[in-house]
């Protein structure tokens, strides 16, 4: 089964999980006013989950022809390509997602960036290092002087503010 | 009219402005030129930026000018390197780069700029008779119309995702608006879907999403398929003149495209990108015999139509942003997310109640396309260096800036973990080629249709609404007919194909 096919399968199932919880849970502790109403907080909901499955159950069963064409990437040869690098990044953001608070702007951010391209194959560390400290305080100085909005540049242990 | 110009000038030709307009423009080419990175990836990186300048015209001026600078990057990285950084000028390539091939880069960088400008010229003057025509129409409209619209909008975008793929569209919107459906809604005062996690009571956030299905994507596959790039053309940009034979042959074929590209920028799901093909097989198919040889191997005339085409499609998608509220496009959406960010929302009513701000977005085209004209004509063998820039340095930039754009707005860590968790599905998503564009305007446009369809429920008792308004009735019947339409060609397509199979 093709890729699109398995998503599709995956998709069917949120659709069916939402749909469950649209149809069987949501209306049970409507308030009795609101029953009333000709429009609950579900029936939105609920026309949705039909209409998911709907469109999930046609690509599921290839119901609309169309011949299979290769885009930019092929999956299906993805270990060809740098699989690798890629993954290693994500990881990277990750981190930098987790490190940000406790290590402060300016160094998770010239981290990732020095990092970053450290992953992609650059060792040239005499202009790593530099350009990502500068990009970093560059970045740091138009985000929190000139649109004003506040991140703090260091550790929380060097004392500046929360 | 002209007092809205006047209002719309005088907001427009502040020194502010002018610098925002400049600066957006002048960002917007430097992006769009790197290969691989679209106006939406751009656009939504500066989303933040612009909301934190607080003011709506200014925002939607600096928005807009990264727009048509993305564009008109976009082809000079076409024209230099056969490398298009935007699928709207894929079709400027075909003749762009056989006249880099020949030498004649600074010609071929000439007409496209020319092009451009007339494209978005001409499309800015058709949009400022068009929008208020159609927004007065819109004032007409309840909210039962409203919903009706929505969906035909959003079936439209689905029908125009190209054979075989409608059912991938429609499945994405349905997926776009059920993200829309999580958090707190205005109208119920409850939490809906959102599993007891805090986090999501306020539901998913837009930029968030319009990160992860868009810069992030785009970033990994730059990682994972390094484009060769042989840089030939950057280096000799030199005669960029055009002579006057020249510019006699080129200027009904702008004329023609800039006024088909409108209209199709104006239709939703259609954007630049079909505008521009579109536009290249109309111009081939009418030239004359021995110009169509010339096609494909360096004619102006081929090089002048999708760039002409493409910077009026763009123009021509703001017409149902800011008269209908309703994006045609993945882009236009991003837009008016920023702009529902900002407190404003457009719609019919935009001209009457904000009329500085849609009359600054209009005189904006016009500076902005002239500012793209004398200010790239010159320097863009310059700015072409930055296609240069080694990517082992690039791309972490690009990945730190995605992670930035998600961080600004809400100064909430978990939602760079969120970022990356739909970032991969979204990877995932374009690899099993489903169209993540609808995904988005699906999101965004949620709420809104949710409201219509409430009130009109509300306002009816009931599902009346469908059959009591004949005006609800005929846009939904339109929207169903989109959605089975190329599937019904399709088949018949197939059916007489077997036929034919069969006579022989």
């Amino acid at each position: 089964m093709a890729l699109d096919r398995w998503i599709a399968l995956i998709l069917l199932g949120i659709c069916l999980a939402y749909g469950y919880a649209a149809w069987f849970t949501m209306d049970a502790g409507l308030a009795p006013f609101m029953q009333r109403n000709p429009i609950w907080p579900s029936t939105f909901p609920k026309v949705l989950s039909v209409f998911g499955m709907g469109a999930a159950l046609v690509i599921l069963f290839g119901l609309e022809k169309s011949e299979e064409k290769i885009g930019d990437i092929d999956y299906r040869r993805l270990h060809e390509y740098k699989l690798g690098q890629a993954i290693v990044l994500l990881v990277l953001m990750v981190v930098y997602a987790i490190a940000l608070r406790p290590l402060g702007f300016l160094g998770a951010t010239s981290g990732f960036l020095i990092f970053g391209s450290f992953i992609l194959g650059e060792r040239k560390w005499h202009i790593m290092i530099p350009v990502g400290l500068i990009a970093a305080f560059f970045v740091w100085y138009l985000v929190s002087e000139v649109l004003e909005i506040y991140m703090r540049p260091l550790p929380g242990f060097l004392g500046l503010g929360s | 009219m002209l007092e809205g110009m006047l209002i719309g000038l005088q907001t427009a030709l502040s020194f502010k402005m002018i610098l925002v307009v400049v600066g957006g423009c002048l960002i917007g080419t430097f992006i769009g030129m790197l290969p691989g990175l679209g106006p939406m990836s751009i656009i939504a990186i500066m989303i933040p930026v612009a909301i934190s300048m607080g003011d709506p015209s200014a925002a939607l001026i600096l928005l807009a000018g990264v727009y048509y600078g993305a564009i008109f990057g976009g082809s000079t990285s076409s024209i230099l390197l056969n490398a298009p950084g935007v699928a709207g000028t894929v079709a400027t390539s075909f003749d762009g780069y056989p006249m880099t091939q020949q030498g004649k880069a600074g010609k071929a960088l000439s007409i496209a700029a020319i092009a451009s400008f007339c494209g978005g010229t001409i499309g800015a003057i058709l949009l400022m008779f068009f929008a208020p025509m159609l927004s007065s129409v819109a004032l007409l409209f309840h909210s039962a119309e409203y919903f009706a619209l929505m969906v035909v909008g959003l079936s439209a975008i689905a029908a125009f995702a190209g054979t075989g793929q409608v059912a991938k569209a429609a499945m994405m919107t349905a997926l776009g608006l059920i993200m829309a459906t999580v958090g707190e809604g205005a109208l119920f005062n409850m939490p809906r879907f959102t599993m007891g996690i805090m986090d999501l009571q306020s539901g998913f956030g837009f930029i968030t999403l319009a990160m992860a299905m868009f810069a992030l994507p785009e970033a990994l596959f730059l990682v994972l398929k390094p484009r060769e790039i042989n840089d030939s053309g950057s280096d000799n940009i030199k005669d960029m003149r055009i002579s006057r034979a020249e510019a006699r042959a080129i200027a009904p074929v702008i004329g023609r495209q800039s006024l088909q590209g409108f209209f199709i920028g104006v239709l939703p799901g259609a954007g630049a990108t079909i505008a521009s093909f579109l536009g290249y097989a109309v111009e081939r198919n009418i030239a004359t015999k021995e110009e169509q040889e010339q096609f494909g191997k360096g004619s102006i005339k081929g090089l002048a139509a999708p760039e002409s085409a493409n910077n009026a499609a763009c123009t021509g998608s703001f017409v149902p942003l800011l008269t209908l509220g309703i994006p045609g496009s993945g882009t236009t959406a991003i837009l008016l997310g920023a702009l529902i960010a900002l407190n404003i929302s457009p719609g019919p009513r935009l001209m009457i109640d904000e009329p500085q701000v849609f009359w600054a977005v209009i005189m904006s085209m016009f500076i902005g396309n002239f500012v793209l004209l004398i200010l790239n004509l010159p320097l863009i063998p310059y700015i072409a260096k930055v296609l240069a820039i080694p990517r082992n340095y690039l791309i972490p930039f690009i990945l730190f800036f995605t992670l930035m754009g998600a961080y600004i707005g809400q100064n909430n860590a978990t939602e760079l973990l969120l970022l990356v968790a739909f970032g991969i599905c979204a990877t995932a998503l374009k690899f099993a080629d489903y169209p993540l564009a609808p995904l988005l305007i699906g999101f965004i446009l949620g709420g809104m249709l949710e409201d219509n369809f409430s009130r009109s429920m509300q306002l009816y008792d009931g599902i009346a609404f469908i059959w009591e308004r004949p005006m609800t009735l005929g846009l939904l019947v339109i929207a169903v007919g989109l959605v089975l339409l190329p599937s019904y060609r399709a088949r018949r397509a197939r059916l007489s194909a077997e036929g034919v199979a069969d006579g022989d």
